[in-house]
């Protein structure tokens, strides 16, 4: 069936340079078109950090590398990047054209390996999948070719966490942040790569973890895998990002069962966790009762993450009702049941209907026709702006592109993401009393 | 005078490397780069390293997509419709100002692997007739990438198919992004597809002009001052509908806020159609402002209102910009910009006293389309103040830094996205000229002193960042010279 991009609401997979620009102390080089990093980097904010797209590495191919091909290029930028960028990790990836001319990307990065330099190389041409898809396949190119395999100690309490994709998901290291407090609540020793104060001791810490865990619905899954393949680590796959007391301490029980926690220090922190949290839902209840313009039901247009966690948010937490929901993330699809499988649980035997689809025309088109019997309460992207302004809706902008709203830190995981959540939302709401 | 170059019955373009004889790789002086231009040929230098710049289909599609009403459809993997999120907010945000509603798309057909080896023409041309019977677009941009044209997809030849079906302009544009590292190429490929498919001959003249800008944030004082002058103003490409367009042939002639931007559309309107092209210096700054009148009061025959125009505003703003300027003279500036601002924002800045060091251009154009010097280049020559270095970086920020770090400037004038922040991390004081209309006129003028005059008073953004941040190149690069990484 012909595919049709209508609202593109993702990248290709050179798009995960940004998963290699998201580890301190690492860095893309890019054997590419000139233009193809600053393309990809058109839409997310929190891009001048110590590497940059512009300070990249990149081949820029020309039409010269087209027909003579671009492995002396290649080549000649690896060795002058090793010159003048200071980096502790160089990760070559690939875009189309090289992939198509058939450079000799491993061979060339192989040798520069065998010198010792620190150079891993993934293929990542746009043509073979997104930039969800490229994240996995980064972390596993980094993974495989950067860890050794020989056997290290295990650490005790040391658990590997990995969640939404870097510079994508515009949370991704406020969530990160929040999940590694959650763990560390549990008596567990975090370890991420992503972010201030991480970087590529952490990841040659990965070997030492005793367990990985994955807060995701299907990005990173295949990184994962490869370090149980290759370490022997287990995992704990939780497919649902947690915001609110329900979904969050949902995630800590499991948390606790995988990592071998007793069930009473674990629920000592949920108890506690989960007070602190009604105090503030208790104060701010009336507003949440009373704000008369907020219907109780509501729509999630995004990647598979956020539709699925807002949908168990506000259906457990706050009561409120899910309609038809929809995932423009291309979810590849065997992951697809999983997910689907998860917007069937959700309280009082509640059960969402979800679609799979990248044609953003036809989503609005469906949910104008959603009774929403009340004002539509709609989340998604910067696209969904022009929908709720169509229906008269209430919209929060929660996943990529987000073009008209800054996050820096800020966070929609755990106990407190979900107080973060409702702030927006009702921010929205309250800045509208009028019917 | 018709010029050769422009072809319009391909739906190729020639890239301005062949056309203007552009290159991307130089280091020298301004009186260096003078006289070899005029000799014919500046000698390219090429890179044996670079960091990632821009492409110019990003130029071509950005251009496009500020038509109202219209579809791109963009035979690609995913990655190039990246575009199409900020386009979309862009051109919402845009039409606010018309108070007209934005509908122009970017419509992707995310190609595969598949698709790479058996070709992707069956769905692109499925995903063209549902996008008109979806959107109902007044004109179709099909637009080609690297990998459709390395796979050699015809998409000249569906067009030319579909033209026959369909009742609304169709046009190819072929923007691979490995065909010319000068993506102000991209400029030249949209204007090329407007002439092709929508620009119409001429019926009848207009008292119109045509104004070729980006973001149009000044667009009540052009209305206004085109108005004094008897004229109606056509804005390009930002808010203009398909009809709009198709009369642009019927204009009294056409002026550009860029030499770079406006060439390509200026010189095909004054061959094809016999609108005058108004090719000046760009209006910043005094000498920029009055000599662009003046040439637009030639050509309209409306010298007399102009002087008087000029006469008028001169007693107003002169005497602050020259109040202005003794505060700025002696400061040290370094500038890194596109061609058509470069060497523009040299003499502005010498207007106002400031000492240029280092003039860093991300490509230069040794002529445009009418065979004749970029104005401002031939300016500069002229009556630049000094002769000062000057180099064409194709954007290489690690050798912008290396200029930096060598002549530590007062200031650094960037105009591209991501930019400025590298000087400032280095501890360098940095101006973002961004909006086109930053130094626009006597008021711009008045305004951009006094924000270089602010920039210079407050220091303490790039001295806290400075602080603590850490550059990300080696010591070895800041030794080399800044021409090291360029083959002889």
């Amino acid at each position: 069936m012909t595919k049709i991009l209508d609202q593109p609401r993702y990248v290709c997979a050179l798009g995960a340079m940004r998963t290699v620009q998201s580890i301190p102390g690492a860095i893309p080089i890019l054997h590419s078109g000139p233009g193809c990093a600053e393309k990809l980097n058109n839409n997310a904010a929190g891009n001048s950090g110590h590497f940059s797209p512009n300070i990249f590495p990149c081949t820029s191919i020309s039409e010269k590398e087209v027909v003579f091909g671009g492995n002396d290029k290649l080549k000649a930028t690896i060795e002058n990047a090793l010159k003048v960028i200071n980096a502790e990790l160089f990760v070559v990836l690939t875009g189309c054209t090289s992939e198509i001319v058939g450079d000799r990307i491993e061979e060339i990065s192989r040798e520069f390996q065998q010198q010792g330099k620190p150079v891993v190389y993934v293929n990542t041409p746009g043509f073979k999948g997104n930039n969800i898809l490229g994240h996995d396949w980064v972390l596993s190119g980094i993974f495989d070719q950067f860890l050794s395999k020989e056997k290290v100690a295990i650490e005790k309490g040391c658990v590997n966490l990995f969640a939404g994709p870097p510079l994508y998901d515009p949370y991704w290291l406020g969530n990160l942040r929040a999940i590694e407090q959650l763990l560390t609540k549990l008596g567990l020793k975090p370890n991420t790569i992503f972010g201030h104060g991480r970087g590529i001791a952490n990841i040659k810490k990965i070997p030492a973890a005793e367990l990985n865990i994955l807060v995701s619905p299907w990005a990173g899954i295949q990184s994962v895998q490869l370090l149980h393949e290759k370490f022997g680590t287990p995992y704990l796959h939780y497919p649902v990002l947690p915001i609110g007391a329900f979904e969050t301490s949902k995630f800590l029980r499991a948390v606790a069962i995988a990592a071998g926690i007793s069930t009473a220090e674990a629920e000592k922190v949920i108890a506690a966790s989960e007070a602190e949290y009604y105090y503030y839902i208790e104060r701010y209840a009336n507003t949440f009762l009373e704000l008369r313009i907020m219907s109780k039901r509501f729509t999630v247009i995004s990647d598979a993450q956020y539709s699925l966690a807002v949908t168990k948010f506000l259906t457990n937490d706050l009561g409120m009702f899910p309609t038809k929901q929809f995932i423009t993330d291309d979810t590849p699809t065997e992951r697809r049941p999983l997910i689907e499988d998860e917007f069937k649980k959700l309280n009082y035997g509640i059960e969402a209907e979800v679609e799979f689809s990248t044609n953003g025309y036809d989503i609005h088109e469906q949910i104008a026709k959603v009774d929403f019997s009340g004002i539509p309460l709609i989340f998604g992207s910067s696209y969904e702006k022009k929908l709720s302004n169509r229906l008269e809706g209430l919209y929060v902008n929660i996943s990529y592109p987000m073009l008209e709203k800054l996050v820096i830190n800020s966070s929609l995981a755990g106990y407190d993401g979900g107080l973060k959540l409702l702030e927006d939302i009702y921010t929205v709401g309250m800045s509208r009393l009028v019917l | 005078m018709k010029i050769k170059s422009i072809n319009l019955s391909s739906s190729n373009v020639r890239t301005r490397e062949s056309r203007l004889g552009s290159i991307t790789g130089y280091h020298g002086d301004l009186v260096d780069l003078t006289q070899q231009s005029r000799c014919g040929h500046v000698k390219n230098r090429e890179r044996c390293f670079s960091q990632s710049s821009t492409c110019l289909s990003s130029c071509a599609i950005s251009q496009l997509t500020r038509i109202m009403d219209v579809a791109v459809i963009y035979h690609t993997p995913a990655g190039c419709t990246a575009v199409a999120p900020g386009s979309t907010v862009i051109g919402e945000q845009l039409a606010v100002k018309v108070a007209k509603k934005y509908e122009t798309v970017i419509i992707g057909s995310d190609m595969n692997e598949v698709d790479t080896i058996f070709g992707g023409l069956t769905s692109l041309r499925e995903i063209i007739l549902k996008t008109i019977d979806t959107y109902h677009p007044k004109a179709l941009f099909i637009a080609s990438s690297c990998v459709s044209g390395v796979i050699g997809e015809d998409i000249d030849g569906l067009v030319s198919d579909l033209k026959d079906e369909l009742d609304i302009p169709i046009v190819a544009i072929h923007c691979e992004g490995f065909k010319s590292r000068i993506w102000a190429s991209g400029f030249d490929i949209a204007d090329h597809a407007v002439l092709q498919g929508i620009v119409k001959p001429p019926k009848e003249k207009r008292q119109v002009i045509n104004f070729k800008n980006f973001y149009e944030s000044h667009r009540q004082e052009i209305t206004e001052l085109f108005a004094e002058f008897g004229l109606e103003t056509q804005f390009l490409y930002t808010n203009a509908s398909v009809e709009d367009l198709s009369h642009i042939s019927e204009s009294v002639a056409t002026v550009c806020i860029c030499g770079t931007l406006g060439t390509y559309l200026g010189n095909a309107l004054e061959s094809l159609y016999g609108v005058p092209y108004i090719r000046t210096i760009n209006p910043m700054g005094v000498i920029g402002y009055e000599s662009w009148l003046r040439e637009i009061g030639r050509v309209i025959n409306k010298t007399d209102q102009v002087e008087a125009y000029i006469e008028r505003e001169r007693a107003i703003y002169l005497p602050q910009i020259t109040e202005l300027a003794k505060q700025l003279t002696g400061l040290r500036a370094v500038i890194g910009m596109g061609p058509g601002y470069t060497y523009e924002v040299a003499r502005v800045l010498q207007e106002l006293g400031i000492e240029v060091v280092w003039a860093a251009a991300w490509h230069y154009d040794r002529q445009h389309d009418n065979g004749q010097p970029p104005p401002a280049m031939d300016f500069l020559e002229k009556h630049a103040v000094n002769n000062f270095p000057m180099s064409v970086t194709d954007q290489q920020n690690f050798e912008v830094m290396n200029i930096l770090k060598r002549h530590q400037p007062d200031l650094y004038f960037s105009r591209h996205p991501g930019s400025t922040v590298w000087a400032v991390k280095q501890g360098v004081a940095a101006v973002y000229v961004a909006d086109e209309y930053m130094i626009f006129g006597y008021k711009g003028m008045i305004s951009f002193a006094k924000t270089i005059l602010d920039t210079v008073r407050n220091r303490s953004f790039e001295k806290n960042l400075a602080a603590h941040t850490a550059m990300p190149y080696t010591d070895w690069w800041y030794q080399q010279s800044i021409d090291a990484l360029l083959e002889e």
